[in-house]
């Protein structure tokens, strides 16, 4: 179907229904996947999905349907909206935003889809190469992937936005074994459109290979509570489980217990903390020019000089809770409807080096790069992929990989200093209801925390 | 159990796209189709938010050229042109087949289909969630609470050039229940969840669990830094334990050698009590079935035996690679291409009650869930989690809810020689996995 037939069925199928709000998307996605584990190539190949879906508010109930086969639009629409009659007996809250037509081309560097994939294969031969010419290396795994989408949203009041993103991601990790102990060691990258940053990653692939054998010699720390210095991926993730889903208002905005908890205005750290969250940076993995319900990205104080400015909105949290939309609605792909997610979250720096940071801790850790994270709102946990003990203000010897956890509320409050080199991290993907792996960007400058609960796995 | 043949009736799309790909040159073909469609009901903050319709529909073609394996997904069941040649293009990079089709062969009779489910109204299904919430509410009016009831029927279908065929439908009904309550800048989540291929009408379990939850958790307590005894209620042994054991009994990680058990089947790795199995053919679990996504026969495998290493589980190809018996246990993933997956994974209970095993302990947790098991060196047998919900006994019992407190341990080794008990009832903790509670002699606590 060409282009003006389909957004005339589009059109056509959004007329003439009795709901507050309608919108169709519809999701067109090339993918290629390449995976290795221990030697041997598992997968590599193309896919390809096409999908779609109707959403319907009526009296503040919603009716959400998706489809592989779009077939008759309408009959979708339909099935949206009675769904949405029958759940709807209350009032709609749905943020206005002027209707846009658009067309966004993806933001693209070096273009993924013009590299053949035996080019691609090569590479990925080549980085496996190297992890195993790493003596005391047992096992490696890489999962390289990159995505094309062109997505199409057009809602009731005249929006009609195709916007297109490209996504590259490579996934890179090596384990040592020695007597039933495993170590590991990885590193994720990636990009928006730009398949350069996956080439020349030969000294950092054979490094990691290294660490993962360091490691087996490497003590366990002892638990407890010490001064912690994060580098800048690690802290970059601290600031996306410990304040950024706190901030994300479907959280709070039905429960007025959470919400008198996130007053805005309220101390949630010291005066030198501002944490930011915003698509409008070009270039970065969470980067788009319209959210998935057609509101342009924006940047979005979260904490400024320590107190809580701003929150993460879709139009109905923004709605209920009589703030702006913030352009944070987004969805993985067309079998789920939008929710409030992050974008390229980071906490901006401030002017201390990493050895001032340092300077006066006796005892103390320094944790670096990440494994993972997960937050309750009130606890978080998050994963160091490496990590070492700081003596009398120095880096000191290497430990395992360590855990930290803690109160989201104290744990902010015990930020005591940040550094001056803010740099992002790209390779991670986040998770919320069900919806993994979206593409978020994470940043900030070291930081350091003055107390924090430290495990040793 | 039954035995039966089961009814080749070729679906033309299979048989087409399997036709495509052995006139383009393969050797080997298999197409695989899944049709599901879902009706979640939702309820936020109390209150009914939503239903939804989902129809999510995959075709998906493996095949062997030139003795490589090929693999290529797409939802466009018109282009089966451009499914064939994704796949043959992957066929000229990919790895070398190990695998042979199964040909047409007896499945077993494993029921898995409830009509009863898709013929759920979406109003009984609000009768439901609202019962729930209600009850909830009446336990705790101070909670806010989020809900689902939520039916599916899947139909899975298969066949490849050898012959082999396979269909079946399965039908799945859960009910969850998620709620927090917030006072001061504390919050406390409570909740479980049920599921069935049965149609649920009355989830008073999970009613039973949340008061549990909402009496150990009525006082605060305390503990410090240390060593402890603890309990894992069956929330806690899936939240924290199965992920970290699961991955050692996977054939590719043990073929590769990334797995701790690789050099130990026959041997005993763990304490007398455990014993573990796999067994797709229970009746009416939402992850049984008559074969797996590769056409093997489904069969009961049993993992550990008293503390010994029986088996891992294995696919096709892995099987293939590793020269061992394929255990029907192929999933398949995004891509069309085939990982190793467990179906109902049971764990068998032991002697004492839950009370029981806490009445053991002078000083101890109970844990029901960490956050951030998953992470860490999982392959390793490695967890530690932030302990979401936990409790402190004291003298043999519960005294309240336990804090900011971080645990960590080697689910190797924590079973191999920190078993204090396996106890009883085992009971299905989501869809699949069905674990007693657990008592260890030690674990590593950090406290602030």
């Amino acid at each position: 179907m060409d282009e003006d037939t389909l957004r005339q069925e589009i059109l056509e199928a959004l007329r003439g229904w009795d709901v507050d709000h309608l919108e169709i998307r519809l999701d067109n996605t090339a993918a290629t996947r390449i995976l290795y584990r221990g030697r041997q190539l598992e997968e590599i190949g193309r896919q390809r999905s096409f999908g779609g879906n109707v959403r319907a508010l009526y009296r503040g109930g919603w009716g959400f349907v998706s489809f592989n086969e779009a077939g008759d639009l309408r009959r979708w629409v339909e099935l949206a909206v009675a769904h949405a009659r029958f759940v709807g007996t209350g009032k709609s809250s749905f943020a206005e935003v002027e209707p846009v037509v658009d067309f966004v081309p993806p933001y693209l560097g070096k273009d993924p889809r013009l590299i053949p994939l035996t080019a691609k294969k090569e590479l990925m031969d080549h980085y496996l190469d190297i992890l195993w010419s790493v003596p005391g290396v047992t096992s490696a795994h890489i999962f390289y992937s990159d995505s094309h989408k062109r997505i199409i949203l057009a809602n009731a009041q005249g929006t009609y936005i195709c916007q297109e993103r490209i996504d590259v991601t490579l996934r890179i990790g090596a384990s040592a074994q020695r007597n039933g102990d495993i170590q590991q060691a990885s590193l994720s990258i990636g990009s928006l459109g730009d398949f350069s940053v996956v080439e020349g990653l030969d000294e950092q692939v054979r490094q990691l290979a290294q660490k993962a054998v360091q490691l087996l010699d490497a003590p366990y720390v002892k638990p407890g509570v010490y001064p912690v210095v994060l580098d800048p991926i690690l802290a970059g993730v601290f600031c996306h489980e410990a304040f950024g889903h706190l901030s994300e208002a479907d959280h709070i905005y039905e429960n007025p217990r959470l919400r008198e908890l996130m007053t805005i205005g309220r101390t949630f750290g010291p005066p030198i903390l501002n944490i930011v969250d915003g698509a409008s940076v070009p270039g970065l993995r969470g980067s788009f020019r319209y959210d998935d319900e057609g509101v342009p990205a924006q940047k979005t104080y979260l904490i400024r000089e320590g107190v809580l400015v701003g929150r993460l909105h879709s139009r109905e949290t923004a709605a209920k809770m009589g703030e702006r939309p913030t352009g944070n609605a987004r969805a993985i792909d067309y079998r789920f409807p939008p929710i409030v997610r992050m974008t390229n979250t980071y906490i901006e720096p401030g002017d201390a080096t990493l050895d001032d940071l340092l300077s006066d801790i006796k005892e103390g850790v320094y944790a670096c790069n990440w494994y993972g994270g997960t937050t309750s709102m009130e606890m978080f946990t998050f994963s160091a992929g490496e990590a070492y003990m700081i003596r009398n203000g120095r880096i000191a010897e290497p430990l395992r990989p360590v855990k930290l956890s803690g109160n989201v509320f104290e744990t902010l409050m015990n930020i005591d200093a940040i550094g001056d080199d803010l740099s992002f991290n790209q390779g991670g993907g986040c998770g919320k209801g069900g919806q993994m792996p979206l593409p978020v960007s994470n940043g900030s400058p070291h930081i350091r925390i003055r107390q924090c609960l430290v495990g040793e796995r | 159990m039954k035995a039966r043949k089961l009814a080749a009736s070729p679906d033309p799309l299979l048989e087409e796209v399997i036709q495509r790909a052995l006139q383009r040159g393969a050797q080997q073909a298999e197409a695989f189709r899944s049709q599901l469609e879902e009706t979640p009901v939702i309820f936020e903050a109390n209150r009914l938010k939503e239903v939804t319709t989902r129809q999510i529909a995959g075709l998906a073609l493996r095949l062997v050229a030139d003795g490589r394996l090929g693999a290529a997904s797409s939802s466009h069941f018109g282009q089966l042109e451009e499914l064939v040649e994704m796949a043959l293009e992957a066929a000229l990079f990919g790895p070398p087949s190990y695998l042979r089709f199964p040909p047409e062969q007896t499945y077993p009779n494993v029921p898995t289909y409830d009509e009863q489910v898709p013929a759920t109204p979406i109003d009984e299904m609000v009768v439901v969630g609202e019962g729930l919430i209600r009850e909830a509410l009446r336990l705790q009016p101070e909670l806010v609470c989020d809900a689902y009831v939520h039916r599916a029927v899947q139909k899975i279908e298969g066949a490849n050039s050898a012959g082999g065929r396979f269909s079946f439908q399965r039908s799945i009904f859960s009910v969850g229940l998620h709620g927090v309550w917030v006072r001061g800048n504390d919050m406390l989540f409570v909740g479980d969840s049920l599921s069935s291929c049965q149609r649920i009408s009355d989830p008073a379990s999970i009613l039973e669990e949340v008061t549990r939850q909402l009496t150990w958790a009525s006082k605060t307590a305390t503990i410090t830094t240390g060593t402890y005894p603890v309990v894992f209620t069956p929330l806690g042994v899936a939240s924290a334990l199965i992920g970290p054991l699961m991955v050692a009994f996977s054939g590719r990680a043990v073929y590769l050698g990334q797995s701790p058990l690789a050099s130990r089947l026959g041997e005993k790795v763990y304490d007398s009590h455990i014993y573990l199995w796999d067994d797709p053919t229970i009746p009416y679990r939402p992850r049984s079935r008559i074969c797996d996504d590769e056409g093997v026969p489904s069969r009961r495998v049993s993992l550990v035996e008293g503390g010994l290493i029986c088996s891992f589980l294995y696919d096709l190809q892995t099987a293939g690679m590793a020269k061992a018996e394929p255990t029907g246990h192929g999933h398949r993933g995004a891509g069309g291409y085939v990982d190793i997956s467990p179906s109902c994974l049971v764990m068998a209970e032991g002697e004492a009650s839950l009370e029981e095993l806490i009445a053991d302990i002078y000083e101890g947790l109970v844990i029901d869930q960490l956050i951030g098991a998953g992470q860490g060196n999982v392959m390793g047998g490695d967890f530690s989690g932030n302990v979401l919900l936990g409790y402190k006994i004291e003298k043999g019992k519960v005294v309240g809810r336990i804090k900011d407190v971080v645990v960590a341990g080697n689910v190797h080794q924590l079973l191999g020689h920190h078993l204090l008990a396996v106890g009883r009832p085992a009971r299905w903790v989501g869809s699949s996995l069905r674990v007693p509670p657990i008592a260890l002699t030690s674990l590593s606590v950090a406290a602030r």
